[in-house]
């Protein structure tokens, strides 16, 4: 066990864990933070995409030991109220249905408007390969991320 | 005006707070949902109506959805039904999810589509009753009759004057149930038909705790299981001492969860596992890997090859349950003038919901308190007092609302597994499968294979049509649908063929394989006979509206046709645009009519799905939004299950564990164009959970025929294009 200190949504917090401990079980067992979602255990499903510094990782391989003074954001710190345009479109488009991959959705196409405000077609395809949704809302992933790129650029 | 007696359940509507004033505090409850325009204002009172409705002093309306919700949005559609008789306004009401409480809510389950069927008649008597209960405390305050009196958006109404329900619950409790009451007409509903929106779609995007695996309770412990790593394999010794000895861990130990009273649902080849419980997620997710556990031969090992030879030998010689025999097809076969025969099959499946298997679990000498994911409560609540040795109303079960389902929550061991380690335990434990947990331990989708014939005479007519079908454990065969009916000659023959692997419903089961394999089918006969695949089933249509054979046919002939020709006008079937292969299909399941066509382009000799169209007929559409949006998550799990997905076994070791040799599908390879079309009619509204799914396939199949050139038999199509 160590003692760490990182920075989530703007706040500095202290944890003590094993150095390998992924920072997803840091979020969701000691700082209470259940948004970011447990989906796979190994980067192939997005279901835990938080950001580190801006840019999406997955938080289930990625060990809070690596994270330093890099600053991350999850899915309740991307805005204050969940007026994050990407939020909106979500609601606006009503993308859910079960529900339990979109934060990671919405993260990992944060990351991607961060980068590229104006991604065309296939930025957005290549971004999003890397979550799945396994109700199959791809079409109205699609339709949010394109609405909200137009109120992002 | 409908007017009907309210005897369906009729303990659902006895007032439940004793008379005006019982009003009961608004306490914080993590299963609330609110709809966006909620108000910032609170109740000072609420006044419980009946077992679904709630309103407070403001007119605040908190409605109670019964069903556990997987993600098919019964959530939003059970209570906006309610809404809709109670005439409020959507913008006024939050929903709650229900307890478990058959006697008020009869079936919360969530499973065949059906929670809209089941529900539709009891939760507009519910809004219905309520709504005439504040109009007879209004007309008790007017002095007037109640039939001079309306009511709109919350309000009651007399002529210029209006109270609102708020004003009136606390008078409305205290009013006998009505005996009958009114309900709207079709034409009159302003909410069922609309777009709405996800109740929990504010949660589910900022990172609100929903799911079962976000719970927590002070003193709780994660515990994580290790199973058998084969099906046929069982406990022989166990060494846990250095993952005993491992920071955080307390306790590793043997349970069995296993029911002395088994139900359908205690479906589980594993009931005896190792459970290991520590203080945190990656703790214990680290002593699993240092359990020492030997493992011996309970029954025979299987593997993938061994069943294809099982299924291939009972397709050859095997003789079995013949469910449906008309006419005599030997003869008919005997004198066609073409047979077309073909074999297609399916491999096992898991369900591989995003969210994995877990339960919280708290069990003390003389109660269980159950919190998580489940889409059969009940019958979950019995297995945990069997197993227990407690008595039902000892054991409460929270539903939580679930990241995904598709059956596989239907069979709730993970449960008794969390109740049987607490109890073990004697501490409030949250259980938790790793994605491997889940993915090696059904139960899946069943393996399938089956042999279709069919005869033509001379004019190409379809004269006989035999089904031969068979899978572990058993067939996808449902004898009594289309074609059956609309053949003289007509055949079905069913062969089961044991095996220790669990399996069970998987979303649209059976027929997420036999509408697949029947529409490419078909296809192919349609090919044989010259005809267009749509004018050949139109004809087999009209052989069943006009003539049918037989009596025991499972579907409505003028119903399915009219999805086909809507599809047909929608997509614009009968002009052809050079690049663009099409293939088409239709499907009844689950009480509802689905057509499909697929478009594929073929791009670097690849085919690339371009759109798919579809037709539905539910009767009465509840929610559009979410009724457009199952449609179109169907379609996409369909494709993607039929061209990518596939688990094998070997020795009884599945061969995928995780997602990086399990394919699901992603989003370069999804449609991302689907266009729905439904047909409007009065007729009672069915569930859309499933249907869309398994006619996909056909479809599918039949435009990658046409794109490629070669029929495909073997499901995934993937690797072969």
């Amino acid at each position: 066990m160590a003692a760490y200190n990182i920075s989530v949504n703007g706040k500095s917090h202290q944890v003590d864990v094993d150095s390998d401990t992924p920072l997803l079980w840091v979020l969701r067992d000691n700082l209470d933070m259940v948004g970011t979602k447990f989906g796979c255990g190994m980067a192939q499903c997005g279901a835990c995409t938080v950001h580190l510094d801006g840019s999406a990782i997955r938080s289930c391989s990625f060990p809070v030991s690596a994270v330093g003074e890099k600053k991350i954001t999850t899915i309740e710190g991307l805005s204050a109220d969940n007026d994050h345009p990407l939020q909106q479109a979500w609601q606006a488009h009503d993308v859910p249905q079960c529900g339990y991959c979109q934060a990671g959705q919405i993260m990992n196409a944060a990351s991607l408007l961060n980068s590229n405000p104006n991604p065309s077609d296939d930025d957005i395809a290549n971004a999003m390969n890397g979550n799945i949704c396994r109700c199959g809302t791809y079409v109205r992933i699609k339709a949010a991320i394109k609405s909200a790129a137009e109120k992002y650029s | 005006m409908s007017i009907i007696k309210t005897q369906y359940n009729r303990r659902s509507f006895m007032q439940v707070s004793a008379a005006a004033g019982g009003g009961i505090m608004l306490g914080f409850n993590w299963l609330t949902s609110c709809t966006p325009a909620q108000t910032a204002s609170v109740p000072k009172e609420w006044f419980d109506i009946n077992a679904f409705i709630k309103i407070g002093d403001n007119g605040n309306v908190t409605i109670y959805s019964p069903n556990p919700e997987i993600g098919q949005n019964v959530k939003t559609a059970m209570p906006l039904i309610v809404a809709e008789e109670l005439d409020v306004d959507w913008t006024s009401v939050t929903v709650e999810q229900a307890d478990l409480n058959t006697v008020k809510y009869n079936r919360q389950i969530a499973g065949g589509s059906q929670s809209i069927r089941h529900g539709w008649s009891g939760l507009r008597m519910a809004g219905a009753t309520g709504r005439r209960m504040l109009m007879e405390a209004a007309a008790r305050r007017w002095q007037v009759d109640v039939g001079q009196l309306t009511t709109e958006k919350g309000k009651v109404i007399n002529g210029k004057e209006s109270l609102g329900y708020g004003e009136l619950a606390a008078e409305a409790v205290s009013i006998p149930v009505p005996e009958e009451v009114e309900l709207k007409e079709v034409n009159d509903f302003k909410l069922i038909g609309s777009k709405v929106k996800n109740v929990d779609g504010k949660k589910i995007t900022n990172g609100t705790p929903l799911f079962g695996l976000d719970y927590k309770r002070e003193g709780m412990l994660i515990a994580m299981i290790v199973h058998p790593p084969a099906f046929g394999l069982k406990l022989k010794n166990l060494d846990a001492s250095k993952a005993k000895a491992m920071p955080g861990i307390r306790d590793v130990v043997v349970i069995n969860s296993e029911p002395a009273d088994k139900q359908w649902s205690d479906n589980n080849a594993f009931p005896e596992l190792i459970a290991v419980v520590g203080e945190s997620t990656w703790q214990v997710m680290k002593a699993k890997k240092a359990v020492v556990a030997e493992w011996e031969e309970d029954t025979p090992l299987e593997s993938t090859t061994g069943h294809e030879q099982k299924m291939d030998e009972a397709l050859a010689t095997g003789k079995g349950n013949v469910a449906r025999e008309d006419g005599d097809t030997a003869k008919a076969f005997k004198k066609a003038a073409k047979v077309v025969e073909s074999i297609y099959s399916a491999p096992f499946l898991p369900h591989n919901t995003m969210e994995p298997m877990n339960f919280f679990a708290d069990v003390k000498p003389d109660k269980a308190e159950l919190v998580g994911p489940i889409q059969t409560p009940e019958s979950l609540r019995k297995s945990t007092a069997s197993l227990l040795g407690l008595t039902e109303d000892q054991v409460t079960i929270q539903m939580t609302r679930m990241g995904g389902g598709f059956g596989r929550r239907l069979y709730g061991h993970f449960g008794t597994e969390a109740a049987a380690i607490s109890q073990k335990m004697q501490a409030p434990i949250k259980l938790i499968y790793s994605r491997e947990d889940d993915m090696t331990q059904g139960t899946y989708r069943p393996t399938y294979k089956v042999k279709y014939r069919a005869a033509l005479d001379e004019n190409n007519n379809l004269i006989g049509f035999e089904a031969k079908g068979t899978g572990v454990p058993g067939s996808p065969l449902f004898p009594n649908r289309y074609p059956a009916g609309a053949v003289d000659n007509y055949r079905a023959e069913s062969i089961k063929i044991d095996t220790n692997i669990s399996t069970g419903a998987w979303r649209a089961p059976r027929s997420n394989f036999t509408a697949g394999i029947e529409q490419a089918f078909l296809d192919e006969v349609a090919e044989a006979a010259g005809k267009d695949p749509i004018d050949f089933r139109l004809e087999l249509f009209d052989r069943a509206i006009n003539n049918p054979v037989g009596e025991k046919n499972d579907y409505d002939p003028k119903r399915y046709a009219g999805v086909l020709k809507l599809i047909r006008e929608k997509s614009n079937w009968d002009t052809k645009t050079p690049g663009v292969f099409r293939g088409v299909s239709a499907y009844y399941c689950h009480n509802s009519y689905v057509a499909q066509v697929v478009d594929l382009e073929l791009e670097n000799g690849k085919p690339k799905l371009k759109k798919v169209w579809c037709a539905v007929d539910c009767g009465i559409v509840v929610n559009k939004e979410g009724a457009l949006n199952q449609v179109e998550g169907g379609i996409v799990d369909g494709i993607g299950h039929a061209m990518y997905s596939s688990i094998s076994f070997e020795d009884g070791k599945p061969q995928s564990q995780n997602f990086d040799k399990y394919r699901l599908i992603r989003y370069k390879e999804a449609p991302l164009e689907v266009e729905t079309f439904f047909v409007e009619n009065d007729i009672d509204p069915t569930g859309l959970g499933e249907p869309s799914l398994p006619p996909v396939i056909g479809a599918l199949a039949n435009a990658l025929y046409q794109a490629v050139g070669k029929r495909l038999y073997a499901q995934p199509f993937a690797a072969q294009v």
